[in-house]
């Protein structure tokens, strides 16, 4: 009944990240969703005891030294929308799975809204609308990676009982 | 019960971990944007990076190694054959250039104003490329232990390709001329004009700002780097120009430079010692009587 979750946690992260960093075309990679903001929002409202802003802020910087940007700023943006979903995720469990997707939908633009917020301070904005696509995409996917994180939650971490 | 836990015991607590983290967060962006202090930290979180980064080039390096290791006989010895003629013939310019150079110093000499002797270079190999759309970064295979530093210039067989921005265990992180945070100063070689060209971005295309509508300037001409940051060796290719528009009303003209460096294609790439700070560099700092202005 204890089995410890944290090997799956850990695993769908790296994987997460991994996703993150894998060359794709230049037009794939306008569309490519925030993996690991996806993979932590969902631990975050099924786990809350355990996957919370500390590992929000650890994945953060990763994201930050993987993508040579400022260090603290994905983990700023990710501590912002992973406490929203720490305030929430009583209510974001009962929502359909459109639901969700919609509200995932807006943290996601609210983390790219971080993320180009102080790019732009330190003169490094891009100047294209494409730039909010990955938000979309990340509400597009997250029906069906909710679907298989759950399966992988109900099979690695019999722990709590939804 | 842990859902109970959950919501009663650790909601202030939570709120307080939520805002130290994101002070912290605030606290590192204005370190690293500021001081630059941070690459230590960069360094360490890189371990983590590097292995991910490895495991997900497997496949594309494991077809190259299938595609190497079918290659027919024929072929290998037909190449062979092919690349000790271009060896020769590269021998025989060569030749002519090693006089060419010993006259030019000779005449520096002359003049008065000695130049130095050619940069140390080394070859390595690009292993990523950095995922961000909106960047043009790339990770090579070569860190501190083979001397790299930041600030080095890189180059291909074309000409300039950028410069390194972060150094970390096993791989350093190039920016691309091409990239719009990157500038390079040059000099157009037909008339000496001295200028700026600013990534855009887009790799096929950087652009020359600051000149003005009357400035002697056509498409075509050769632009090389000038060498006046510190940063690039002077007279390496950077780009040929391929548009220019003169906009009525506007200040400066609108000139766009085709790249040299095949800034999309090479595998290779050349590491240059040009302005390398001397404490790492015993001997080749010897040689080193300028060009470090900067770092």
């Amino acid at each position: 009944m204890n089995k410890k979750p944290y090997l799956a946690i850990i695993i769908t992260l790296l994987l997460a990240l991994m996703l993150n960093m894998l060359p794709l075309p230049d037009w794939a990679n306008h569309l490519r969703p925030d993996w690991v903001a996806l993979v932590l929002i969902y631990w975050a409202m099924a786990l809350p005891l355990i996957v919370g802003v500390t590992t929000a802020f650890i994945f953060g910087l990763l994201l930050d030294v993987s993508q040579s940007t400022l260090l603290g700023q994905h983990a700023l943006a990710l501590v912002i929308i992973i406490s929203l979903v720490q305030r929430l995720y009583l209510r974001i469990r009962v929502y359909t799975l459109i639901q969700q997707a919609i509200f995932v939908g807006i943290l996601l633009t609210i983390k790219q809204l971080m993320v180009l917020w102080v790019s732009g301070m330190i003169n490094t904005a891009p100047d294209t609308s494409l730039y909010f696509l990955p938000a979309l995409t990340g509400a597009i996917i997250w029906p069906w990676l909710f679907i298989l994180l759950r399966d992988i939650r109900r099979r690695f971490c019999h722990y709590q009982h939804h | 019960m842990v859902e109970m836990n959950a919501l009663f015991q650790n909601r202030a607590s939570l709120i307080v971990r939520a805002i130290i983290l994101t002070a912290l967060s605030v606290a590192l962006m204005i370190a690293d944007h500021r001081w630059n202090h941070l690459e230590t930290l960069r360094h360490a979180l890189s371990n983590v990076i590097y292995p991910l980064k490895y495991t997900i080039n497997i496949p594309a390096e494991f077809v190259q190694w299938i595609d190497q290791s079918v290659t027919s006989h024929n072929k290998l010895v037909q190449d062979n054959e092919q690349l000790k003629s271009d060896q020769l013939l590269y021998e025989a310019r060569l030749q002519k250039m090693d006089t060419l150079e010993l006259e030019n110093q000779r005449l520096r000499k002359l003049l008065g104003t000695p130049k130095k002797a050619s940069e140390r270079v080394l070859i390595a190999e690009i292993f990523s490329v950095e995922q961000d759309p909106y960047k043009r970064l790339i990770s090579i295979n070569k860190d501190a232990d083979d001397g790299a530093y930041i600030g080095q210039a890189i180059i291909d067989a074309n000409g300039i390709m950028g410069q390194i921005v972060h150094v970390t265990s096993n791989a350093s992180t190039v920016m691309l001329i091409s990239d719009s945070n990157h500038a390079v100063p040059i000099q157009i070689n037909r008339t000496g004009l001295r200028g700026t060209v600013f990534g855009t971005g887009d790799s096929s295309k950087l652009e020359l700002r600051f000149i003005p509508h009357n400035a002697d300037i056509k498409v075509g001409d050769i632009v090389s780097s000038s060498g006046l940051g510190g940063r690039f060796p002077p007279n390496y290719p950077v780009g040929i120009i391929n548009k220019i528009e003169r906009p009525a009303g506007e200040t400066f003209a609108h000139i766009e430079i085709t790249p040299s460096a095949k800034l999309e294609q090479s595998r290779e790439v050349l590491m240059l010692w040009h302005n390398a700070p001397t404490d790492t560099f015993g001997l080749e700092g010897k040689n080193k009587t300028k060009g470090k202005d900067k770092k």
